[in-house]
């Protein structure tokens, strides 16, 4: 028939291909999209990360069935859903858990990141989309927090809203914008609901989709940092260290699933609370807004911001003024920026570092806190390394990973506990390394004796 | 619809005759027009925001929900406190004894604004060093200036789980750590900026009742 697209398959599935390219789709993101085929462990993880996403999509949907977002009805519902609802208990507890654990594979899949140098040229978008990704599952994550309106529920978004009013001059009424109300009300409870429902969940997936776009653009990653498609090719043009990411991955990142909901099952079934970090104890109190429990805390996942944001003192501005003029003399001093520049840049890190002191901490714990986020998404241009994968570097640059890690679980744990000032300082010092290990990249980055990078990938058939 | 139209679409001829010549330059008319076209249509949608964007803000019923509170002093003993419910705040009434009135000035040095002097928390017959219109009765929005926590009232000196060690007594917001005195100033080096909130009250003819939300300068 005149302007029929000619296509390879028929029947049922070439009449679809003559209108809508199911099957190249198909190749270009499964049978045909070539991965390198030394992907290790951490590779399990964005495909776990999707999975859970359904999970918390299809779980979530049930929820709202049964869920009402009214501030005198919402505990209650909760509960409803808990006691009354047949099988209520096992949706409620599988999305609760994965929360917790969208988190869990999320953390480790940007460590993955971080170890192989995901984020470097031409990855970068894959990385800003992820961060994106991270930022908007935050958002997520603390306004679904909302919804179960406990004693936790109210005093966290309370403090998380106020966090805002801590910008200087619009900061009060942009509280009281979000809220809705002058204090954490039904108000905020309804548009919570509809963001956490709706509009959040919507540009999360849209930005899951432009992340995976991206990365088939520019292709995987591997554990060695080698480009496969610069690598030797097939007679068809493929590089010869890739395989189809199906059947070969599609099938191994089973294992991984397989693996991952026996995890998921245990605590969905044993252990739903978790000890106070996947449900917080005084979350199962209602929400009273005269009375703050005596020991408030995020969930685990925000701790180690959270930390920071406590960190930032009026002492505290100190070190970060001075960290901020420091650099803005030796940028100044090494000669290594050109033209305005050369004034410019040190001239607003000077001024940075007087306004440290002019402005409130409580906005600089602010910035501190949503900065330690975004400061993320610089990291393809913050790390010099002459290398991507960490198998390449130096080994003291592996201890300094082992540090920020260690130092990033120590303020995740710190952020969980109350106010002390040993602790206080503990968090300081921590705030101070983690910041540092990014701040200083650029020059720690590229010291050392790096080791020879193969010109193809490391891979020993099993 | 000329002749040629219809024409064309009953006969297999072609007409390429209102086709552009795709080498000829653009014409600058046309141009300016998308150019009109997009400016106003993006006028139009941004403008189309300003609604959603201000249905964000408190709707009438919540702003009209700010009815003034009214507290009977006469139950509450020294060293005693309430705490009532305003525009959905809490609001302390402390009735401070003479000791704890006599320890306050002590603690200015150790505070990061004993005199009140910020703007915007302190209502003018409450800036001294109680804090308050009759120094015995303290009255405060029980919301932390840092981020909006409740903080505890630890009302007697020294230490206890979870505070400071040479705790003077007073409030502490169990989220951030910040502390206040009994007079809500907030103490040097924590994280809230401000002393706490003293809400609009006036007491009664007779200094029996206060009426939180009402003042001088704010009407019921």
């Amino acid at each position: 028939m005149a302007g029929d697209k000619t296509v390879e398959t028929t029947g049922l599935l070439g009449w679809i291909d003559r209108r809508f390219p199911l099957t190249s789709l198909f190749k270009e993101h499964m049978s045909e999209y070539y991965a390198p085929k030394n992907f290790n462990f951490w590779y399990f993880f964005g495909s776990l990360a999707l999975l859970v996403l359904v999970i918390q999509v299809v779980t979530g949907i049930f929820l709202v069935m049964n869920y009402k977002p009214d501030a005198k009805l919402a505990f209650d519902s909760v509960e409803y859903i808990m006691r009354e609802v047949p099988w209520g208990w096992l949706i409620r507890y599988m999305h609760s858990t994965g929360a917790s654990m969208f988190f869990v594979v999320v953390y480790l899949h940007m460590l993955r990141g971080l170890f192989y140098g995901s984020y470097r040229k031409p990855r970068e978008l894959v990385w800003i989309f992820g961060v994106a990704i991270f930022l908007c599952l935050m958002a997520e994550a603390f306004m679904g927090y909302l919804l179960p309106w406990g004693q936790m529920s109210y005093w966290g978004a309370q403090v998380i809203v106020n966090l805002f009013s801590a910008i200087p001059f619009i900061g009060p009424e942009l509280a009281i914008w979000i809220r809705g109300d002058y204090v954490v009300s039904d108000a905020t409870l309804n548009r919570f609901f509809a963001l956490h429902v709706i509009a959040v969940p919507l540009v999360l997936i849209g930005l899951v989709v432009a992340h995976i776009i991206a990365l088939h653009e520019v292709g995987s990653n591997n554990p060695d940092g080698v480009e496969i498609k610069e690598g030797p090719k097939d007679a068809k043009g493929h590089p010869v260290d890739g395989i189809p990411f199906h059947p070969y991955y599609s099938v191994h990142d089973i294992v991984g699933v397989a693996g991952f909901l026996i995890v998921f099952a245990a605590i969905v079934f044993f252990a739903p609370e978790m000890g106070g970090y996947f449900l917080e104890f005084n979350n199962f109190i209602p929400a009273d807004p005269l009375k703050t429990p005596p020991h408030i805390a995020p969930v685990w996942y925000f701790t180690p911001f959270y930390s920071m944001l406590r960190a930032t003192t009026a002492d505290f501005t100190w070190v970060l003024a001075a960290g901020s003029l420091l650099a803005g003399i030796v940028l100044f001093a090494n000669g290594k920026l050109k033209g305005v520049w050369r004034i410019a840049i040190p001239a607003v890190l000077i001024i940075v570092a007087v306004l440290f002191r002019v402005i409130d901490a409580k906005f600089w714990g602010v910035v501190v806190m949503g900065g330690s986020v975004v400061l993320l998404g610089f990291l393809p241009w913050l790390d010099s390394s002459p290398v991507k994968s960490i198998r390449y570097r130096p080994t003291w640059h592996k201890y300094l990973y082992a540090i920020f890690i260690v130092n990033f679980l120590i303020l995740g744990y710190l952020g969980t506990q109350p106010p002390s000032p040993v602790f206080n300082l503990m968090s300081q010092i921590g705030t101070v390394i983690y910041l540092a290990f990014f701040f200083l990249m650029p020059i720690w980055g590229r010291l050392g004796t790096f080791k020879q990078v193969p010109e193809r990938i490391n891979f020993k058939a099993h | 619809m000329n002749k040629d139209t219809r024409m064309s679409q009953i006969t297999t001829q072609l007409d390429d005759s209102g086709m552009v010549d795709p080498n000829q330059p653009a014409d600058p008319a046309r141009r300016t027009w998308v150019g009109v076209a997009c400016a106003f249509g993006g006028v139009a949608g941004a403008a189309t925001a300003v609604p959603f964007v201000a249905s964000f803000a408190p709707s009438e019923r919540a702003r009209a929900a700010g009815a003034p509170v009214e507290v009977d002093l006469s139950a509450l003993q020294p060293g005693q406190m309430t705490t009532v419910e305003w525009r959905g705040k809490p609001v302390w009434v402390l009735r401070r004894t003479e000791a704890q009135l006599a320890a306050l000035p002590k603690l200015d040095p150790l505070l990061a604004d004993p005199n009140s002097d910020r703007p915007g928390y302190t209502p003018a017959y409450a800036k001294n060093e109680y804090r308050s219109r009759n120094p015995e009765f303290f009255v405060a929005v029980g919301i932390c200036t840092h981020l909006g926590c409740s903080p505890t009232p630890n009302l007697a000196a020294g230490g206890g789980p979870g505070l400071p060690a040479n705790w003077q007594g007073g409030f502490f917001c169990p989220c951030h750590g910040s502390s206040f005195d009994l007079a809500g100033r907030v103490y040097a080096n924590v994280p809230a900026p401000d002393n706490l909130e003293i809400p609009p009250y006036e007491f009664s003819a007779d200094g029996t009742r206060i009426t939180v939300g009402v003042d001088e300068n704010n009407q019921a």
